[in-house]
């Protein structure tokens, strides 16, 4: 059975900037299958938005692109212009992490997302009835009225909640969600959250979510990958990566998380920083900040390891205690 | 709840002075022109050589010319000219200025290069030097000198509209426009056009006063309108020569043609001040 919807194959992304290349993303492997949540997770400026944009080819000129992304069998990359506008919102949907402004400031929210309907082919008195329904299906309070309001009426959540009726009525496969939620606050959070997971539910659509909050995947997610600088450093099943993290940026990580449960003075945290993209030296990009980090992490790229047929990481010292 | 932005604007319309003069004047120009054939008592081009040169009285409101025609009746067909000019003129410069600014902000690279070092280009030479060589070449009338002005004042609206296009391009809400797969086209003209209207209206209503007063002066120097077209340029020019025995003949064509152009400016402040966003918040 073919359930597999999506797939990068060692992606790399280099933006073309002053004084040379910057390496955003470094051999990035994976795959979204459908009707399934898959998460990646990732510090700010570890590319994962850039891994979300190049799906849709929304990039900026000076990115270059190499490696393969297959979508449905059919490689995005090679489309032409009218195949992929064709793609974009009709197969793949994609809602944004600032809803403030990602509506069009001057018509009605509701007007705009019966634009999205009428770009499948329906005529506007039934899109308004599509529009009023979308809006019901997404739990946006007082939904006849609210299709004649301006995005300014709005707040943060309804804008969310607008920008995903406007994705679910052209109805993709898979939907990309770029930090859906860092914008907005926990209530919000967890009600557009729902909406999500019940979109999988209901419309069996993919998701592929984007986001920074480790709490959340272990919510939603089926399977998660974790990105650190560029590469991805593990991959797994949700229920896996928690019980048994691998990679050491995944297990600092899990351990920099605030539990509720459990008094312990201060959070830990990971020192150091982020590595500059620009000199990009052989070896691990986390090697400067691991606590394992030896001789050979410095000079060798460490190689992808499976742990089990789901659950793969990237280190050469992954048995070891933090 | 929801107010319409349209209902808003007539809302706040009504508190602004300088709107409501503005219109009011321009309003008085529109009746002018429409009705001209009811208010106007005699045509613009029945001359009475019993009647040369008379000062304003009864019959003749404003006097006459040296041919006897009445000059209340020639100012107010004239307004008919000028508004011609202000409406031609003005969808010229707009539509020019729309296209070409959407093009070039949105697309960038050779073509955009191309355009600005042209738009460059009118703005060196002296903007009525350029007209008059236009309009020579093309032939001296009202139409031609209406598109010579044009030629010359498309250049600063293509230049604002580009530069508001710029910056509308990398906006949240256009991304978005392109993830839901919008073509290029649609994303110009549905999504970043409607955005720059109210910019647009200004423009547009501070562009007129300088087209009708730049196609006059056209006519004035003779280059534009031909008699016995009831231009106000070419009456303030053939005026010119009785200022002495009929100073009537060239200052009330003249007051006509303030008249005009004040209307446009004070409508043009009291829309940029209705549609400045800064100002809405007061409202």
């Amino acid at each position: 059975m073919n359930d597999e919807l999506l797939r990068l194959e060692n992606v790399f992304i280099n933006y073309r900037v002053r004084g040379g290349y910057l390496s955003a993303v470094k051999d990035v492997s994976f795959s979204v299958n459908r009707g399934e949540i898959f998460a990646v997770v990732g510090e700010s400026g570890c590319g994962k938005s850039t891994v979300a944009h190049s799906i849709m080819r929304l990039l900026d000129k000076n990115a270059v692109v190499l490696g393969n992304i297959k979508y449905n069998g059919k490689n995005l990359m090679e489309l032409s212009n009218k195949q992929i506008t064709r793609v974009r919102g009709h197969d793949i949907g994609m809602i944004f992490q600032n809803p403030l402004d990602s509506l069009n400031p001057v018509y009605t929210t509701g007007a705009q997302v019966n634009e999205a309907i009428r770009l499948d082919g329906i005529n506007k008195l039934d899109g308004w009835k599509k529009v009023i329904e979308l809006y019901r299906n997404v739990k946006m309070p007082d939904a006849e009225k609210r299709v004649h309001a301006y995005p300014h009426e709005m707040s943060g959540g309804m804008r969310q909640r607008v920008m995903i009726s406007m994705m679910l009525s052209r109805n993709p496969s898979l939907l990309i969600a770029d930090e859906p939620t860092t914008a907005l606050d926990v209530t919000i959070e967890a009600q557009i959250l729902e909406i999500i997971g019940q979109l999988k539910k209901e419309f069996g659509t993919a998701v592929m979510l984007i986001t920074h909050n480790f709490g959340l995947v272990a919510e939603v997610a089926d399977r998660v990958a974790i990105m650190y600088a560029g590469e991805l450093v593990e991959q797994g099943d949700v229920f896996e990566i928690f019980r048994e993290p691998k990679h050491p940026y995944t297990r600092l990580l899990m351990k920099a998380l605030p539990r509720g449960t459990k008094q312990e003075g201060r959070l830990q945290t990971i020192d150091g920083t982020v590595p500059r993209l620009m000199k990009v030296q052989p070896g691990c990009r986390f090697a400067n900040r691991c606590p394992l980090a030896k001789e050979i992490c410095h000079n060798q790229d460490p190689a992808v390891r499976a742990l089990s047929a789901t659950h793969t990481y990237r280190c050469h010292f992954a048995e070891e205690e933090v | 709840m929801y107010e319409s932005p349209i209902k808003e604007f007539f809302r706040s319309s009504l508190k602004n002075f300088n709107f409501m003069i503005g219109a009011i004047m321009f309003f008085s120009i529109l009746v002018l022109a429409v009705f001209a054939d009811q208010i106007a008592p005699y045509e613009y081009d029945a001359g009475n050589p019993a009647a040369k040169l008379m000062e304003p009285c009864k019959e003749h409101l404003f006097g006459t010319d040296e041919m006897g025609r009445d000059l209340f009746s020639r100012i107010v067909y004239g307004a008919r000219i000028t508004l011609k000019v202000a409406i031609i003129g003005g969808s010229i410069q707009l539509v020019l200025g729309v296209v070409v600014g959407l093009f070039c902000g949105y697309f960038g690279g050779v073509v955009d290069k191309a355009m600005l070092f042209l738009a460059d280009l009118t703005w060196c030479v002296p903007g009525m030097v350029m007209a008059l060589a236009v309009v020579t070449v093309i032939g001296t009338n009202l139409t031609n000198a209406i598109i010579a002005i044009a030629l010359v004042n498309w250049a600063s609206m293509a230049r604002t509209v580009r530069a508001k296009t710029m910056s509308l391009k990398n906006m949240a809400f256009i991304e978005t426009g392109v993830a839901f797969g919008e073509s290029d086209l649609s994303l110009m003209f549905r999504y970043i056009l409607p955005n720059i209207v109210p910019a647009l209206i200004v423009m547009v209503s501070m562009a007129l006063p300088s087209t009708i007063m730049s196609t006059t002066t056209l006519s004035f120097l003779g280059v534009g309108s031909q008699p016995p077209s009831p231009d106000w340029g070419l009456m303030v020019s053939d005026g010119i020569q009785y200022i002495t025995k009929a100073p009537w003949l060239a200052i009330y064509p003249g007051f006509a043609l303030v008249y005009t152009v004040l209307s446009f400016t004070i409508l043009g402040e009291g829309l940029r001040d209705l549609l400045d966003p800064r100002m809405k918040s007061q409202g």
